[in-house]
């Protein structure tokens, strides 16, 4: 069988499929339903300082192939994260990847600090949610902003540090080569692309906030453009997410650039989703002799 | 623990102009399946997201599930045909919790449902059951088997009681005795429940209905407003609900 494993930013990861923020809560209710070790890693639900409510319902909304949501960070806070979801995280036998998001530049520092502190073995830092107010997405779209997030981060952190990227900009190289500059140890992209629906008959927005992130296999092709862009802009490793739901489009996304990919909408539909795009990139890797999964990155022979 | 899993159609038939009774062969989902939870099924390659359906009945290996055609999802549904398979995430959520004693069990429209099974697991109960018009009266007969006494209101007064269900819940209520109110439905007959439970201080649980991802508490889309000790929460319906106690509902 062909080896999965991929060394991303300094970290070792037994298979190169994480499951993707906001999708997996922290872990313990997938958890019920399969062996979590068999991931490459989790990125946990976006974290901030202060606990955090979210946005009223409905927080979803269906679209064709893919789903708009707006939860809008609802968690418990970085502290009671630390406490009472890490340690069960820890037991599980696969990287723990935190996700982070602030309202200024200091925040993020802090909860860089906090969880360096606590071991988490990676920290994403998300530049790019669509659907708080302030901070989010704000930082993600512009060059100057992105880049002082990252140097904040990497001043506090003590563990690699991956950028998450928003596709709401109109290049996104750029901003991925400012995180570069500032020191980020990698980048992961896409995060949700900016949409709406409304419910003709009511003429209302089916999301109570009007609008939300789009998300599942509608937005594939756009992420592997931006990742393919972005791999082309930087030297740093790039975990590709966005639409995946099969072994076929893990490998299409590592082909385009991606070092590690992650699954999340898909797992909506099947809960089995990334073990079953895991077996899949094995699938593809024997069929091809191809003996370690490394050798696909950015490999696509362009026309 | 939900199970992913292939269960068989076994009949499919039409209750109403809108309702269908599905039933399926499914030993994993039926066996472990209690009161008030629910299964999420997907609705083939079209429907990107599974829906949520309660457990109406579940006897032996046999699941039963009611519905109401509302769009692709339940259409896709309403034309299975016996021996087909349907892949099911299930059973998920708290469902309602029952203790000893006589239950009321209070259901509205495409609510109805879910108290079915609730009515055969309870010591004993009896039920109000509102619906718009006669037409769209479902499973009485069922209740009438499973329940002591059985009140059917329409809106429009074509059958039976002449109105909602808040009348006949309160002269119900006001003749005591029961351990507890169980309740589905619209969210605005919810809400009159719970406030004539609290008045006549009666436990009631209600069952909520958000739209749903996951369906097994990782997305945090399914958010329900509520108190707990005079916090604020959002809770999750697919697996902190979909049952709720009344007064821990943020109406
Ligand atoms: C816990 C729970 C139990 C339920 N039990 C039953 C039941 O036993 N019988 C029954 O007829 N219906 C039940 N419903 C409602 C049922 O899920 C929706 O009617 C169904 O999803 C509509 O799908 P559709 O494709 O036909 O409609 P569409 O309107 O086309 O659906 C579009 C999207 O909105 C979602 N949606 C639409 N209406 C609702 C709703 N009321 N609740 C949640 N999501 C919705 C769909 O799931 C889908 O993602 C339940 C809902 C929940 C949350
Ligand atoms: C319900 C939901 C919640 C999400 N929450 C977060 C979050 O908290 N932080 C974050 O960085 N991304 C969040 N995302 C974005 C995903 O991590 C991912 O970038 C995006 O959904 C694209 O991948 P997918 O199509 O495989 O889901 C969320 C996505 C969804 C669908
Ligand atoms: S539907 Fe995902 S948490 Fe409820």
């Amino acid at each position: 069988m062909a080896d999965l494993n991929v060394t991303f930013a300094g970290v070792p990861f037994k298979t190169p499929v994480v499951v993707a923020s906001g999708t997996f809560g922290f872990g313990r209710e997938y958890g019920e339903i399969f062996d979590l070790s068999r991931l490459g890693g989790i990125c946990v639900k976006g974290l901030t300082l202060r606990p955090r409510l979210g946005n009223p319902p409905p927080r979803i909304a269906e679209t064709p192939m893919g789903i708009l949501n707006s939860v809008g960070l609802q968690n418990p806070g970085v502290d009671r994260f630390i406490e009472e979801e890490l340690p069960y995280l820890k037991t599980l036998g696969t990287n723990i990847i935190a996700n982070i998001s602030g309202e200024t530049v200091e925040e993020y520092a802090e909860m860089a600090e906090k969880l360096s502190d606590a071991g988490v073995d990676l920290i994403e830092v998300n530049i790019s949610c669509p659907n708080v107010k302030a901070g989010g997405a704000a930082f993600g779209t512009s060059c100057d902003a992105a880049a002082s997030v990252t140097r904040a981060v990497k001043r506090a952190a003590r563990v690699p540090v991956m950028v998450k990227l928003t596709p709401n900009v109109t290049d996104i190289a750029e901003i991925a080569r400012a995180v570069e500059d500032a020191g980020a140890d990698a980048v992961s992209l896409i995060n949700t692309l900016l949409g709406m629906r409304i419910d003709i008959n009511t003429r209302r927005p089916v999301l109570k906030n009007n609008t939300g992130g789009l998300s599942g296999p509608a937005v594939f092709p756009v992420a592997v453009r931006m990742v393919w862009q972005v791999r082309r802009a930087v030297k740093i490793p790039i975990c590709g997410m966005g639409g995946i739901s099969t072994g076929e489009d893990a490998v299409e996304m590592m082909l385009a650039g991606a070092d590690i990919v992650a699954v999340g909408t898909a797992l909506f539909r099947d809960p089995f989703a990334a073990i079953r795009v895991t077996e899949g990139i094995v699938r593809y890797l024997d069929e091809h002799q191809i003996e370690n999964v490394t050798e696909i990155t950015g490999k696509v022979l362009l026309n | 623990m939900p199970v992913l899993t292939l269960a068989a159609v076994r009949d499919v038939r039409q209750l109403s102009a809108s309702v269908w009774k599905m039933t399926l062969y499914s030993p994993e989902l039926a066996r472990p399946a209690k009161p008030g939870q629910f299964v999420h099924i997907k609705c083939g390659e079209g429907n990107f997201l599974r829906r949520p359906i309660s457990v109406c009945n579940a006897q032996g290996d046999t699941l039963t599930l009611v519905f109401e055609r509302k769009g692709a999802g339940t259409r896709y549904l309403s034309e299975r045909r016996a021996g087909e398979k349907l892949d099911i995430l299930g059973p998920l959520g708290n469902g309602f919790e029952l203790r000893k004693g006589r239950y009321l069990l209070v259901g509205g429209g495409i609510g109805v449902p879910p108290l079915l099974y609730a009515a055969k697991s309870a010591e004993s109960a009896d039920a109000v059951l509102g619906f718009r018009t006669k037409d769209a009266v479902i499973l009485e007969d069922e209740f009438r088997a499973a329940c002591g006494e059985v009140t059917v209101a329409t809106d429009d007064g074509s059958y039976g009681t002449y109105g909602t269900i808040a009348a006949p819940l309160r002269e119900m209520l006001a003749s005591g005795g029961y351990a507890g109110v169980l309740a589905c439905g619209p969210r605005a007959m919810l809400r009159a429940v719970a406030e004539i439970c609290a008045e006549h201080s009666v436990p009631c649980q209600v069952s909520m209905e958000e739209r749903m991802g996951c369906g097994v508490g990782a997305c945090l889309v399914c958010a329900c407003k509520t108190r707990e000790g005079g916090a604020r929460a959002m809770r999750r319906v697919c697996k902190d609900g979909p049952v709720f106690w009344a007064e821990e509902v943020c109406w």
